[in-house]
């Protein structure tokens, strides 16, 4: 009998154990679930002004750290000097054309190699082993046979991209689910049939991935591909700015530059919802 | 059934099948002989490894033989072709299209204008109950749905014959006994060479008029056997004396096999 008892209690005990147990995880989610998430963006925001004034008032970052007023100024000051809507063209035409090359060479060449081994073989290894070289390093390379001016940025940020862009392609175009091109072919699907409506639709997912850190890529080696002696340009500014150590201007378009980024990843992924929507994971 | 009467559909006439790995050759199919008549539902079971995928892919032109033939309507098939339809295991639809765009796929390739391939496409989509998901994209629905879609896109093409390759192996059980009695009265509505592979006993019965039973490595034809059942036939036919003494026949002939593998 006691032993019944005991057991009676012991389970009574675990279940009320389990309950808690479950019960925690779900008042926290409530929470954090019940503020929108606009407002959750917003408090980032506050977050990260706090910060940043707090940075500004300790006297060791406030050099690097401006207050956000000074920051907020600057805008005014590189109007004025007539500056900061041409710098914010210049880097956009940069980035925007080399990207749009590196895409257009990137995709057929990412086909070829998934579909020709040989060329695959011959290519692959040198894509891989330029990708990890900094793009400031072979700068001077391209100024030499390019001189300065706007062909030497977009020669620079379209080589990032173009190698970002073909692996990740590439590797798409690989991962293919063989049966679907099976189910193409027995449904009398020739060659040219398999490329446009299985392969190139299937592709989708991965060519919108490519454009996303392609964008990335472009912007992150703008400083690189500015500093060709551009006559314009956020990457060009910034280092401009560094030798006058104006510090608020310089953290204006550092802030900038991220904000583009920000503007660019948004637009891709409305991209991205609209012509992969059918995709069986979404984020 | 007269044996004369009956016409030839498929002939398997002695495809072996070797593929080059790195260890060594590997005999995937040997000396296997069969004719399949038209309208027959054959089912195949055996082992993994006993080389039934292969002997469906080398029927539907995926791949090739090493040697010996296989003729479809006495033409020697080289490729794939239109008239002899597949069903995958994985079901094999088409992400970015619609159920409709799925079913119509085979129909667009044919050059066939759309109200047209809209209009048969609306009518096998309706034979396999989904005509509230003719909108609907693959990821929309359940794994049952898919293999349907793909059911209703094979028979869409109308094909003279179809081959299904564990097509409701991914199924739980519920649903997989669903499908089996669809799929038969499909067959006995519209009646198509089937050539269905399942390593399911109960299932190849319940479908089949002859099981095939192969053996593994190398894979050959063990066995053939008739199974006397008459059409329609219904999850009842499972508690009867004929279907339970076929299955346990074809059971032990089976496992031998499997014990067969696991040496």
């Amino acid at each position: 009998m006691k032993r019944v008892v005991k057991i009676v209690i012991n389970q009574t005990l675990k279940t009320k154990n389990k309950s808690n147990v479950k019960k925690t995880p779900m008042t926290k989610s409530n929470w954090v679930e019940k503020i929108p998430s606009n407002l959750w963006v917003l408090i980032s925001l506050v977050v990260a002004i706090v910060i940043w004034t707090i940075l500004s008032i300790i006297p060791n970052t406030s050099r690097s750290f401006p207050n956000i007023f000074y920051v907020s100024e600057s805008v005014v000051t590189m109007m004025q000097r007539g500056v900061f809507w041409s710098d914010i063209a210049s880097s956009l035409i940069s980035v925007l054309v080399g990207f749009l090359i590196g895409f257009v060479i990137s995709l057929p060449v990412a086909v070829l190699m998934a579909w020709y081994r040989p060329i695959r073989f011959i290519i692959e290894p040198w894509i891989q082993f330029v990708r990890n070289i900094p793009p400031l390093a072979y700068v001077p390379l391209v100024v030499i046979s390019a001189g300065v001016g706007r062909t030497p940025q977009i020669i620079v940020i379209t080589i990032a991209t173009f190698l970002t862009m073909s692996i990740t392609i590439y590797q798409g175009v690989r991962n293919i689910d063989p049966t679907l091109i099976k189910a193409a072919r027995v449904l009398g699907a020739k060659d040219k049939d398999i490329f446009l409506k299985v392969i190139a639709p299937a592709s989708l997912p991965f060519i919108m991935t490519a454009i996303r850190l392609g964008t990335a890529i472009g912007l992150t080696s703008l400083i690189a591909a500015e500093s060709t002696g551009a006559s314009a340009g956020l990457g060009m500014r910034i280092r401009a700015l560094n030798n006058t150590f104006e510090a608020s201007p310089m953290l204006l378009y550092i802030i900038v530059i991220g904000v583009i980024g920000l503007i660019f990843e948004r637009l891709v992924k409305l991209l991205e919802r609209r012509l992969t929507g059918w995709q069986e994971k979404r984020e | 059934m007269a044996g004369e009467e009956r016409v030839v559909k498929l002939k398997i006439d002695n495809v072996r099948k070797v593929y080059n790995s790195q260890n060594g050759e590997v005999i995937a199919l040997n000396g296997v002989s069969l004719d399949i008549y038209e309208n027959e539902f054959i089912t195949v079971v055996g082992p993994s490894g006993c080389g039934k995928s292969t002997l469906l892919n080398i029927i539907a032109g995926l791949e090739k033989t090493t040697s010996g033939k296989v003729f479809c309507d006495d033409q020697e098939i080289m490729d794939t072709g239109t008239e002899r339809g597949v069903v995958f295991q994985q079901y094999a639809l088409f992400p970015w299209l619609t159920v409709l765009g799925n079913v119509k796929f085979g129909l667009s390739l044919q050059g066939m204008k759309k109200e047209k391939a809209d209009e048969i496409a609306m009518k096998y989509i309706r034979m396999v109950d989904l005509e509230d998901f003719v909108n609907s994209y693959p990821k929309e629905l359940s794994g049952g749905m898919k293999q349907r879609v793909a059911i209703a896109r094979a028979y869409a093409a109308n094909p003279s014959v179809l081959l299904m390759d564990e097509p409701f192996g991914a199924l739980d059980a519920q649903t997989r006994t669903q499908l089996q009695e669809e799929l038969l009265h499909t067959w006995e509505k519209e009646q198509k060479t089937c050539f269905f592979i399942t390593h399911d006993v109960d299932e190849a019965i319940i479908l089949g008029q002859r099981v095939i039973i192969m053996s593994a490595r190398p894979g050959r034809i063990k066995e053939v056997v008739d199974i006397n059942i008459p059409y329609p036939r219904s999850q009842e036919t499972k508690i009867t004396p004929e279907f339970l003494e076929a299955k346990n026949y074809i059971w032990s002939q089976v496992y031998k096999e499997y014990l067969e593998v696991r040496k």
